[in-house]
C-alpha cells in the first residue's frame, strides 16, 4: 500500500536504548504496518520447509498437509468476521482485494447496471480502481465527507439509482482512523440491491466486523495490518442473501473457486489465520489497552500544548489512532526532530506528489492543517512508557519549531492569517 | 530520504534565529511563501546606511527541514555582505552546499526570493525609485 505510507522521513538509527529503559526508534506506525507477532511467525515456519507443498496437489501428502494448513487458515479467519469458510478468497492483500471486489463485480453486473459509489477518502487502491472504470465507461460517483469524516447517509440515498451496481465504503480509515457507519450503509445497499464493498483493511483484527451483523457483501482483508505477514490478504465474498458473484482478474489454474488463481502462499495463509485467531481471543483486551493508551498521548500533548486539532471524529475512530494537527508547524520539520519515533505526517513534503494529504482536505480544514498533521498508529507492542517518551519528544519539539516559525509569532502578535495576503510561490 | 548533514545541522542549530523591528528604518524585511503551500520564511537584515553593509540578519521559517536549513544558511551569507553582493546569491548555491535533492529545490527558490524581498523593503524605506526585486526578473 504505498500511499497511506505517506512515508516517514525518518533518519533511522542504530537501535539504542535511553535512561529510562525505553529502546529507540519507537515505532508507532502501525496503520503502514504491523510488526509480525512471533506466535505468528511460529505457525508458519514449517511452512517454509517441512511442510512445503502446494496446497492444490492432490494426489500425496505433501499436497494435503497444505491443502489442511489453508482450510485452518481459512476457518480463523471466517470465524473472525463472522463468514463461512467458503466465502473466503486468499489473495497477495488488499489492493488486490480491492481490486477483484470492485473490478470483478463491475464485469460480472455490467447489464445491471454500470453505476459504482465511493467516498473521497477511500484508499488510493479503491479510488484508482474506480477512476480505471471510468475510462470504461463507467459511472463513479465519489461521496464527501462531513468534518468528522464521515459520509452523510442521505447523500449515500440521493446517489444511488437504478444503474447503480456496487457501493465500495472503507470500514476504517487508514490516515485518520475513522469508522464509517458500516451496517447502515449495508443496509440501505441490500434495501436498493445494491452489492456492497467494504475496505476493511484496517478493521479486522481491531474494531469488531460482522458481515451478517453489518450488512457486507465484499470485504477487503489484509495480513500485515494485524500482525501478519505481508503479501497475503482475502476477500470474503457472500454467498447467501444475497449470493454475490464476481468475475477472476488473474486467469489461470481455477484455484479459490475460479475467482483467484495462483499457486496459494501457504506459510503467509497460515500466518494470517494466526494473526486472526490471536486478533478474535485477545481483541475485547486489546482494544480496551490501545484506546487507553492513544487517549493518554492525546491528553498529554493537548494538556501542554495550545492549538492543537484533532483531525476526524473521536467517537467513531479506531482505538490506537490519533491524527493531529499542530498550528504553525510543519509536519516534516516535526517529524524530522522527532527521529527517534517513527509516525507519518500528512505534510506534502512526506508525500510523493507533493500534496498534502487529500483525506484531511477532504474534511475541510485546510491545506495548512493538513501541512501540520502528523498520524500515530499505536499498536499491540507499544508500551504506556513509549507513549509517555513519544508525547514528550513532540511536546518539545513542537515548541522548539514554533519559537522558529513567523507564523506562530504573528498569530500571537494578534494578526489573523487568513486575512494576510502571501506572495505566492 | 535521508538529509544531508549540513541540513541536520542547519535544522539541529539554526543560526540567526530571531526578529528584529521591522518598522526599524534600517531594518528590511522578506516574507515569502504561503502557509497552504507548507512553507513561509521571514529573512531579515539590518543594514548600514552609510556602507550598505548588512551587519545582522534574523529569520524564522515554517517548513520542512530543508526550508529551515536554506533560511538559515541565507542569513549566515548575507551577514557582512553589501546589498549588492546579497543580491548575486543564487538558489543553485544553496542546493550545492546543502546537497538539497531536486524535490527541496524550492526551499532554496524561497531563500533566495526572501533575500531580495528583504533587500526590496529596505531599498523601499531607503526611498529607492525602483524595487530591485523587478529590476531583477
Amino acid at each position: 500500500m504505498s500511499t497511506d505510507v505517506r512515508t516517514p522521513q525518518v533518519q533511522t538509527q542504530p537501535s539504542q536504548v535511553d535512561a529510562t529503559g525505553i529502546k529507540l526508534p519507537i515505532y508507532m506506525d502501525n496503520h503502514a504496518t504491523t510488526p509480525m507477532d512471533p506466535r505468528v511467525l511460529e505457525e508458519m515456519l514449517p511452512y517454509f520447509m517441512e511442510k512445503f507443498g502446494n496446497a492444490a496437489s492432490r494426489n500425496h501428502s505433501f499436497g494435503w498437509t497444505a491443502e489442511e494448513g489453508v482450510e485452518t487458515a481459512r476457518e480463523r479467519i471466517a470465524k473472525l468476521v463472522g463468514a463461512t469458510t467458503k466465502e473466503i478468497v486468499f489473495s497477495s492483500g488488499a489492493t488486490e482485494s480491492d481490486n477483484l471486489a470492485i473490478k470483478g463485480v463491475a464485469e460480472m453486473y455490467r447489464e445491471k447496471g454500470n453505476h459504482i459509489i465511493t467516498a473521497v477518502t477511500e484508499h488510493k487502491a479503491v479510488l484508482d480502481t474506480c477512476k480505471r472504470l471510468e475510462k470504461y465507461g463507467y459511472r463513479v460517483t465519489y461521496l464527501p465527507v462531513q468534518k468528522d469524516g464521515l459520509i452523510d447517509l442521505d447523500d449515500l440515498k440521493r446517489a444511488m439509482d437504478d444503474k447503480t451496481i456496487l457501493v465500495t465504503i472503507m470500514f476504517a480509515n487508514n490516515e485518520i482512523g475513522v469508522l464509517q457507519p458500516i451496517a447502515e450503509i449495508g443496509k440501505l445497499c441490500h434495501e436498493k440491491g445494491v452489492i456492497f464493498h467494504t475496505d476493511a483493511t484496517q478493521a479486522v483484527g481491531k474494531v469488531p466486523v460482522d458481515v451478517i451483523k453489518q450488512n457486507i457483501d465484499l470485504a477487503s482483508i489484509s495480513g500485515h495490518k494485524m500482525y501478519g505477514p505481508k503479501g497475503v490478504g482475502a476477500l470474503y465474498v457472500r454467498r447467501k442473501n444475497p449470493r454475490v458473484q464476481i468475475s477472476a482478474i488473474i486467469d489461470g489454474g481455477g484455484h479459490e473457486r475460479g475467482m483467484r488463481s495462483g499457486t496459494l502462499n501457504v506459510p503467509g495463509i497460515v500466518g494470517l489465520g494466526k494473526a486472526c485467531a490471536i486478533a478474535l481471543e485477545e481483541m475485547p483486551q486489546e482494544s480496551c489497552k490501545l484506546a487507553g493508551l492513544r487517549n493518554r498521548l492525546r491528553d498529554r500533548v493537548m494538556g501542554r500544548l495550545d492549538e492543537v486539532y484533532i483531525n476526524g471524529s473521536m467517537e467513531h475512530r479506531l482505538p490506537g489512532n490519533l491524527n493531529i494537527s499542530f498550528a504553525y508547524v510543519e509536519g516534516e520539520s516535526l517529524l524530522m526532530g522527532i527521529n527517534d519515533i517513527a509516525v507519518s505526517s500528512g505534510s506534502a513534503c512526506t508525500s510523493a506528489t507533493l500534496e498534502p494529504s487529500y483525506v484531511l482536505k477532504a474534511l475541510g480544514a485546510g491545506d495548512d492543517l493538513a501541512h501540520s498533521s502528523i498520524r500515530f498508529g499505536i499498536g499491540r507492542f507499544n508500551t504506556e512508557a513509549e507513549v509517555d517518551y513519544v508525547a514528550d519528544r513532540v511536546i518539545e519539539t513542537v515548541e522548539r519549531l514554533r519559537e522558529l516559525s513567523p507564523l506562530y509569532e504573528m498569530a500571537k502578535e494578534g494578526i489573523n492569517l487568513k486575512d494576510v495576503k502571501w506572495a505566492a510561490e | 530520504m535521508a538529509y544531508s548533514d549540513k541540513v541536520i545541522d542547519h535544522y539541529n542549530n539554526p543560526r540567526n534565529v530571531g526578529s528584529m523591528d521591522k518598522s526599524s528604518a534600517d531594518v528590511g524585511t522578506g516574507l515569502v511563501g504561503a502557509p497552504e503551500c507548507g512553507d513561509v520564511m521571514k529573512l531579515q537584515i539590518k543594514v548600514n546606511p552609510q556602507t550598505n553593509v548588512i551587519e545582522d540578519a534574523k529569520f524564522k521559517t515554517f517548513g520542512c527541514g530543508s526550508a529551515i536549513a536554506s533560511s538559515s544558511l541565507a542569513t549566515e551569507w548575507v551577514k557582512g555582505k553589501t546589498i549588492d553582493e546579497a543580491l548575486t546569491i543564487k538558489n543553485t548555491e544553496i542546493v550545492k552546499e546543502l546537497s538539497l535533492p531536486p524535490v527541496k529545490i524550492h526551499c532554496s527558490v524561497l531563500a533566495e526570493d526572501a533575500i531580495r524581498a528583504a533587500i526590496c523593503d529596505w531599498k523601499k524605506k531607503q526611498g529607492a525609485e525602483k524595487p530591485v526585486a523587478a529590476e531583477a526578473k
